[in-house]
């Protein structure tokens, strides 16, 4: 009796792994739709890096258009992985804002002087709150924000690679 | 017409493979003496079909036929003669043909190598193994057939990923299938010899070779593996625990702790249910394997398949073969009868069970870093990944108890043994590498309180390991495996230790200090090459004492378009010179990596030992029969 339990308790297990698995098949790789949709709170004000000046966040958007957001740290290696597509974009002429996340301004700075900088604006996220403001769980991570409806189109987790440029590229010439 | 020839043989191994789960099924409820003839010819004939439908498979890639999909999808007509052949097992469909093809052979193998065994547990290991190339069979012809056709005829192929343009690349799939086929065999006999009740010292001496093979094959496959990421992939390092080079260890954790298990079982008889537990996970884990690299359900640099219907297949099967393997365990698990005999806590016996926990935790550690973030994926929607650092702080404290056991657990005895008094060998070997470390940690530049013990005891248990090859308590395979294994442990944690880098944008002429170094492009010459246009740098790296010219390239294939870079890697017996380098824009500036890795070469020497080691154990005990 004691052994048929154990034999049953084990089946039972591995069914749960084996419907979890399968689900698994089915979880689709890419972030979109429903989850993304959710609104930003454009009511909070942020430090430049450069010049500590504090703005709102909202002045940094376009209003009526797409706008990058690029979330990253100097401390972050995947972040120097994709710091030469992050170049290719302000070859491309499109605006990047930079969220340097709970990093030292000095190091930034550094980091910026020895790799170039891709962004137009950079504010610092000395706490980690405000990347949070836009549901980035990790750095480096890379957000297409709508202006109009405050929403967030798409989010790249990691590094961008290079079809994620032409995407962003297409997402970005599609609007305008 | 090699379509052909190939579509049919698969259904021919097919019928084969039915008639023979069937007879072989009727055979074993009949007690027969001999094993039927008609089975183990049929058995070749099936044999001999998987070897034609894979030679046609080769032969289409050969002669660049584009009726073939497989061969049109991965082809291309420009690529050297040497790619094309390896092109056919580096895709998909091949890749199973080969994992079909290495079945049916170890099965023939098998049967002819198992002539002096029971015929009730010769009948059941077909059974078994019949089970699995059917479930092969039936999931190439359905979801992954290499013999579909195209029409109308393409003139050209779409070309292989370049990435995949590699020697060891091109070798390494197959080495690694050996391996993990090798365990197929492995699971069929241990539930054949359950279910015939033989399982024992024989059994165990009988299964040793399969085990040892499995091991061998497997431990070649995985460093080829992290040899091709090293050299090809260009990130300046051999392992980054990415889920498709996880699912190549945790079987060989596995393995590693059936091999010493088995050990026991032959030596002692003990350790049965364990054996047959340990047998079954590690085909478990060698299937899994196939499933998440083969289903797309892991995101990873080796993007493979991604087409859900295959891996439904792949999960169905798996779950099949486990529950079945899981049931036949505990029906049968009766007929193990317990030798209780005596045993100490200080013996060999307690040495190869505390081996058989560390290895446990081992693979328990990275099966949790690789599956749980699909479970968390699909319970809650969250996406996490699971990096380096979580394998390093669960892994790295645990090597010290590990170490300590290593230095010692091997050179007990079985039964029964006294911890040793008191040894002036052990004492001074543990002053000289308290000594050694301490010249090697005041040059570190990073500091942890955890590398000073973890360098002391892997220099400890160098100079131990070395300091056993002059007495004569242990074999002598088993001193150079465990010696190579002490080699590789000190080796990654030097490497560990002292790597450093460099990044930087750079312009031709340009010069950059690093550490001691300076680092200077001096030139970038632009060539066309075959099927690729090539850019070359000439970098120079100076300091004192040293000069070092690197040459590293970058390709620019156009079919399919890629850009890949080539490192260029000089080795010296003490140290790697690593440098990558690739295209930022068309303003003249490069992204420059540079790589100081001290004792590289070491970490694929200690790997071949190892695997040495192993061989050495199959050789003797294959003359021994003899």
């Amino acid at each position: 009796m004691k052994k048929n339990i154990k034999f049953i308790s084990l089946l039972l297990s591995l069914i749960i792994v084996f419907i979890i698995l399968l689900k698994g098949l089915n979880v689709s790789k890419d972030y979109s739709n429903e989850k993304l949709n959710s609104k930003i709170d454009f009511s909070f004000k942020v430090k430049k890096l450069f010049n500590d000046e504090v703005i709102n966040i909202e002045d940094l958007f376009n209003q009526e258009d797409l706008s990058v957001v690029n979330i990253w740290a100097s401390w972050c290696a995947p972040c120097k992985d994709e710091h030469p597509n992050l170049m290719q974009l302000k070859d491309m002429n499109i605006k990047v804002v930079g969220i340097n996340y709970k990093d030292n301004p000095k190091n930034a700075k550094n980091f910026l002087n020895l790799l170039g900088n891709p962004y137009s604006e950079i504010i610092t996220d000395k706490d980690g709150t405000k990347s949070i403001e836009f549901g980035a769980i990790g750095v480096p991570e890379t957000i297409v924000i709508n202006g109009k409806t405050k929403s967030i189109i798409k989010k790249f987790i990691g590094p961008l690679s290079n079809e994620n440029i032409i995407e962003i590229k297409s997402l970005i010439n599609e609007k305008t | 017409m090699s379509n052909y020839f190939g579509n049919y043989s698969l259904y021919i191994a097919l019928i084969a493979s039915i008639y023979l789960i069937i007879k072989s099924y009727i055979d074993t409820n009949i007690n027969i003496k001999n094993l039927n003839k008609n089975l183990v010819l049929i058995t070749s004939v099936q044999t001999v079909m998987i070897i034609i439908s894979f030679i046609s498979l080769v032969v289409a890639f050969i002669i660049s036929d584009f009726s073939n999909e497989t061969v049109f999808n991965n082809s291309h007509t420009l690529k050297p003669l040497f790619y094309k052949i390896s092109g056919s097992w580096g895709n998909h469909e091949g890749s199973l043909l080969l994992w079909l093809l290495v079945l049916s052979v170890f099965l023939y193998i098998f049967l002819l190598k198992s002539r002096s065994q029971n015929t009730k547990y010769r009948l059941l290991t077909l059974l078994f193994q019949q089970i699995i190339i059917s479930g092969f069979l039936i999931f190439i012809l359905l979801t992954s057939n290499p013999f579909n056709t195209v029409f109308p005829i393409p003139s050209e192929g779409l070309g292989l990923n370049p990435i995949l343009q590699d020697p060891a690349l091109a070798i390494h799939p197959p080495i690694l299938y050996f391996g993990y086929v090798g365990t197929s065999i492995i699971f069929s006999t241990s539930l054949a010899a359950l279910v015939a009740g033989n399982i024992g010292d024989s059994w165990a001496k009988h299964i040793k070779s399969w085990v040892l093979v499995s091991w061998i094959f497997l431990t070649i496959g995985i460093l080829l593996g992290s040899i091709w990421a090293y050299y090809e992939l260009g990130w300046g390092g051999f392992w980054f625990w990415d889920p498709v080079e996880n699912v190549s260890l945790m079987p060989w954790f596995c393995l590693t702790a059936l091999l010493h298990t088995v050990i026991v079982l032959e030596k002692r008889n003990l350790f049965k249910e364990w054996t047959i537990i340990l047998s079954i996970t590690t085909f478990s884990l060698s299937m899994s394997g196939t499933f998440l690299v083969r289903s797309g359900i892991l995101n990873s640099i080796h993007t493979f398949a991604n087409d859900p219907s295959r891996g439904i297949f792949i999960l169905s099967f798996l779950f099949v073969l486990v529950i079945m393997s899981v049931t036949i365990f505990f029906f049968n698990q009766k007929k193990l009868t317990s030798t209780i005999k005596n045993s100490f806590i200080i013996s060999k016996e307690t040495a190869i069970l505390v081996n058989n926990w560390f290895m446990m935790f081992f693979l328990s550690v990275v099966l949790v870093g690789t599956i749980y973030p699909i479970f968390l994926e699909v319970l809650n929607g969250s996406k996490i990944s699971v990096g380096p650092p979580f394998y390093h702080n669960l892994l790295i404290p645990f090597l010290i108890p590990f170490l300590v056991f290593m230095s010692f657990g091997p050179s007990l005895k079985w039964i029964k043994d006294k911890l040793k008094k008191f040894e002036y060998n052990l004492l001074i070997i543990f002053l000289a590498s308290i000594l050694i470390s301490y010249f090697i940690l005041i040059n570190a530049e990073k500091k942890f309180l955890l590398s000073v013990p973890l360098i002391i005891l892997s220099f400890y248990l160098l100079l131990v390991t070395i300091n056993d090859f002059f007495n004569k308590k242990s074999s002598l395979s088993q001193k150079i495996s465990h010696f190579g294994f002490s080699l590789l442990i000190t080796s990654i944690l030097l490497n560990g230790l002292f790597s450093n880098e460099f990044n930087a944008n750079m312009k031709v002429g340009e010069e950059r200090k690093f550490n001691d170094k300076v680092i200077k492009l001096n030139s970038v010459n632009v060539r066309d090459i075959d099927n690729y246009k090539s850019l070359k740098a000439n970098f120079e790296i100076k300091n004192q004492n040293s000069f070092i010219q690197l040459s590293p390239e970058v390709r620019i294939y156009q079919q399919p378009f890629t850009i890949t870079s080539e490192a260029d890697i000089k080795t010296t017996l003490f140290s790697d010179n690593f440098l990558v380098f690739n295209i930022l824009k068309d303003d003249g500036y490069y992204n420059v990596r540079y790589q100081y890795k001290p004792v590289m070469i070491w970490i694929w020497i200690s790997t071949i030992l190892i695997s040495i080691g192993g061989l050495l154990s199959l050789i003797k005990k294959n003359e021994k029969k003899y």
